[in-house]
């Protein structure tokens, strides 16, 4: 007799709805290392979202780390959704089918918690989207007993504003800090009986919580913010980033999930340490990760090993801000490279400064003939480097081309920026230069008879944003003309180089730009821009095939908001900003300092070379308290890691 | 050491691709900790394949993979610790140790090998043509629709974006209808050293027929050619079936598909792949 085959899961789509779009995959959630939980025997079920398809969500390192971190708990059961894509969203909504959780296929109207992460903002209207679809009010303050605590957390959080409307609060700091006390409070208030309301005032007693219908928000004649005060007794008027300072003894999921469709990652994912000593002026990551903090080697060789088992992938990327400062760099990658290599496990290092010891790594990883060296000057002249902070010279970029050249690279992909604060036409034209010398280089250093072709040097540009709790957030943004003229100039300098032909220029779309512009810097009133937009049907607007911009700019006029208010204007010293609430750990004063020193052209050396001040030694931890010489350097990071 | 794997891939994973069941089953077997051997080259790829692509939606208990391992395991510890790797939806069923081919001949895969492929075959309830007929109707026109010369059906070319009549009947080597109906048995590899099977294989179909049984739906065993030659999909002979029938709009048509088995040889001496 044989036995039967027990399903476990039943799904909450049809096998016609499944087959009837594309990569079905994404709906049905079985992935390995997928927690299994009876939804029943729990007390707090909680919906961890990225608002975007399954496959960029799927590659996110944070959703990752909660993911494990809340199912450790046993009163927990953490599930995942992502943004239907268009086509199921149409089915959805045909067939009125409620937005469900990956895992146990059940609405996530039913859960405790809806947490969502905000990475970027061309993702705010697929956030409405999940709220939509999950059928629960859009607006905070329309919910009810019955909804989800809609949280709002990641990077974009630090200038929540835009959303504040739709968010019942927003975690301002690392994940792994105060969401178990938030967790055990829910449950107490939960068995209680307690309401929706007075939880909320229990999560703003908790540092790191903001709960925005707590705050009143008026403003001046010019549209500038005149006030931002509490309206209830457990709202502070501060909020203060909260930050993991033992990142070595923390939670890391030792078995991340393993999609069956190809995620953008589709790798092991090790973070060596987070936070970044370089202070480039433009670079909000560099100033909200402060202070550094590394994992000890011995703690991430473990993790290496047991990621790779689990999950069966056969590469593994270390991530980081800037690898090439990880004290144990070396030690590290050379042991994984022992380890793992003869099992065919590829090693990935995004982020690392071109030298002899990269080279060395890159030729024992990597197909030399396929791969590619990556440079991130930034900008093109020195002038404009010292500006913006970003301590890479035209010498080392060349050196480090001039060795890989040799090494057998013939290919070199460059990133830059354009309409960064003071940019003249020369600032443009650089980035010609500098491409065209690297090209130079290439044809300098390899005789004729060992060149296999041309060399291809791609040269990328983006369109600056200035982003809240940077030097640069007080900063005029180039207008969209503006862009696209210093586009044009760029254009025409790659094609007056001598070479020319080796150079592939690439960049990015000014529509787009413009609106991350809005939102990075928005105020509260910017909500209308998004719910209007996303009930006149933009969704997925991070894709350019869905990007709608003639939507966009009709919600200005709908509105009567300015987007040059919000872009292209410059803000005075005192100017009272719609961030200004949050303690992100960098003092106001340091960062004003920055911007004063950027105008100036004056560099302001790593954070291992001498401190600058900026107010993340409060912390108590990471590179702020690294044992210095006189002058001021640190000597090692040797308190935490010893013996490398 | 070359090993023939049999597996069953059933429930939500009908919906995952060909191409991305290849990528799981390179991640399972570094799960599994097997030693798998690699190709030469800079870009070195494990030495694996499968016998044939299962299309999205189907489900079977008869998928075949073919792998090269360094290490001397024995069939049963390649099922268990490829067991221990799966997640619901697959299941290793067997291994097979494949003897080294003669000298100086090719080594033959499962995909070169396969020759026939059984399927189940079961109408859904949302069937507006076949489900809305009754039971004895079906099973007494399927008599006499397998019982005719020929099955003209027209194919698709795919390439040139045309249309052939194909005649389905020599290509089809055994289809009954109704539960109670059997193909003709192909004989089982024998337990040995070189052969293992899981002492229990489930019913992975169990829910299919539970529910024809339940609602008094038509259902067909099909024994039909597979492989890289003569690849029949059973769509295509329901469709016929249909057609046959009098049934003008073949989209309407919704049915289960499961695989049963593949094999290998001419019919009907098939043997086990």
């Amino acid at each position: 007799m044989s036995s039967t085959v027990a399903f476990t899961r039943k799904l909450a789509l049809s096998d016609e709805i499944l087959m009837a779009v594309d990569k079905p995959a994404r709906y049905i959630g079985g992935e390995v290392n997928m927690v299994r939980k009876n939804p029943r025997e729990v007390d707090i079920r909680f919906c961890m979202c990225f608002p975007d398809v399954y496959e960029v969500g799927m590659s996110h390192l944070g959703i990752q780390i909660l993911y494990d971190m809340f199912n450790r708990r046993e009163d927990t059961y953490c599930e995942r959704v992502y943004s239907p894509w268009p086509d199921m969203d149409k089915i959805l909504r045909e067939q009125q089918i409620p937005l469900f959780a990956l895992e146990s296929q059940e609405p996530l109207k039913e859960f405790d918690f809806l947490g969502i992460t905000l990475q970027y903002e061309m993702c705010y209207t697929n956030i409405l989207q999940i709220l939509d679809l999950a059928g629960i009010p859009l607006h905070a303050t329309d919910r009810t007993e019955e909804d989800p605590i809609v949280i709002g957390g990641g990077p974009c959080a630090y200038n929540p504003e835009p959303l504040a409307d739709f968010f019942d609060f927003f975690y301002l700091g690392e994940g792994e800090t105060v969401y178990n006390e938030i967790l055990d409070k829910y449950k107490e208030h939960k068995a209680k009986g307690g309401s929706r309301r007075e939880f909320l005032e229990i999560v703003a007693d908790i540092e790191g919580m903001y709960v925005p219908q707590f705050y009143d928000v008026t403003y001046n004649e010019d549209g500038t913010l005149a006030s931002f005060t509490p309206n209830n007794a457990h709202a502070k008027k501060t909020i203060r980033k909260q930050v993991e300072m033992e990142l070595s003894d923390t939670y890391y999921p030792e078995k991340p999930l393993v999609p069956f469709i190809r995620a953008i990652q589709d790798r092991v994912v090790l973070e060596i340490q987070r936070g970044c000593i370089r202070g480039c002026r433009f670079c909000q990551a560099g100033m909200l990760y402060r202070p550094i903090r590394e994992r000890n080697v011995e703690f991430l060789k473990d993790l290496a090993t047991k990621m790779l088992r689990s999950t069966g992938h056969e590469e593994i990327s270390l991530s980081s801000l800037s690898s090439s400062d990880y004290s144990c760099l070396k030690e590290l990658v050379y042991y994984l490279i022992d380890t793992f290599q003869n099992d065919g496990v590829n090693i990935s290092l995004p982020s690392l400064r071109i030298d002899a010891f990269a080279l060395d790594v890159m030729n024992k990883v990597q197909d030399i003939t396929k791969s590619s060296l990556t440079f991130a000057p930034e900008a093109g002249s020195q002038r404009m480097r010292d500006v913006i902070n970003k301590g890479l010279t035209e010498d080392v970029i060349l050196a480090g081309a001039t060795e890989a050249f040799k090494g057998g690279w013939n290919k070199v992909k460059l990133y830059f920026m354009l309409g960064l604060p003071g940019e003249q036409e020369a600032d443009i034209k650089a980035i010609a230069e500098l491409s065209n010398s690297i090209a130079k280089v290439y044809y300098d250093t390899i005789p004729k008879s060992e060149r296999k072709g041309k060399v291809q040097i791609t040269t990328s540009t983006s369109f600056f944003v200035p982003k809240p709790f940077t030097p640069f957030q007080w900063v005029r943004m180039a207008t969209a003309e503006e862009f696209m003229e210093a586009r044009k100039v760029l254009s025409g300098a790659i094609k007056e180089q001598l070479n020319a032909k080796s150079i592939k220029y690439n960049w990015h779309d000014t529509d787009v730009t413009m609106l991350e512009g809005v939102f990075a810097r928005g105020d509260r009133r910017c909500a209308a821009l998004i719910e209007g937009a996303y009930k006149d049907g933009c969704l997925f607007d991070s894709w350019s095939e869905y990007f709608r911009n003639d939507i966009w700019m009709k919600q200005f006029e709908k509105t009567g908001l300015s987007l040059e208010f919000y872009t292209s204007r410059e803000r005075d010293k005192d100017e009272l900003l719609p961030w200004d609430f949050i303690d992100a750990g960098i003092s106001r004063n340091f960062l004003y300092r920055e911007y004063e020193k950027s105008k100036q052209g004056v560099v302001t050396p790593n954070c291992r070379k001498g401190c600058a001040g900026c107010g993340a030694a409060q912390f108590h931890g990471g590179v702020c308290y690294e044992p210095r010489n006189e002058a001021g350097e640190s000597i090692g990071n040797d308190v935490l890691i010893p013996d490398c | 050491m070359n090993v023939r794997v049999r597996f069953a891939k059933y429930g939500a994973v009908k919906f995952i691709g060909h191409l991305d069941v290849l990528r799981y089953f390179q991640k399972a077997v570094r799960r599994a900790g097997l030693k798998i051997a690699y190709s030469q080259g800079f870009h070195p790829h494990q030495i694996m394949s499968f016998a044939s692509p299962l299309g999205v939606g189907i489900t079977s208990e008869g998928e075949y993979m073919d792998m090269e391992l360094t290490a001397e395991d024995t069939p049963q510890e390649i099922v268990d610790a490829l067991n221990s790797a799966m997640v619901e939806g697959f299941t290793v069923l067997s291994a097979r140790i494949l003897p080294e081919p003669e000298n100086g001949r090719k080594r033959e895969t499962a995909m070169s090998l396969v020759t026939a492929a059984d399927y189940l075959v079961t109408v859904k309830e949302s069937d507006s043509f076949l489900g809305t007929k009754s039971l004895e109707e079906l099973n007494e026109a399927w008599a006499r629709f397998y019982g005719q010369e020929s099955i003209s059906v027209v194919k698709k070319v795919k390439k040139s974006n045309t249309e052939t009549n194909v005649d389905l009947k020599p290509f089809l080597y055994g289809a009954v209808a109704g539960m109670e109906a059997s193909l003709p048995p192909v004989e089982k590899h024998s337990d040995s050293k070189e052969y293992y099977e899981v002492p229990e294989i489930p019913d992975f179909a169990a829910e299919y027929k539970d529910t024809c049984a339940e609602k008094g739906l038509f259902s067909v065993l099909l024994r039909v050619s597979a492989g890289s030659a003569d690849n029949i999909k059973p769509e295509l002979v329901m469709e016929a079936f249909a057609r046959f029938l009098g049934c003008e709009e073949t989209e309407a048509l919704k049915f289960r598909i499961h695989r049963l088995d593949m094999y290998t040889g001419e019919n009907p001496e098939l043997k086990r792949l």
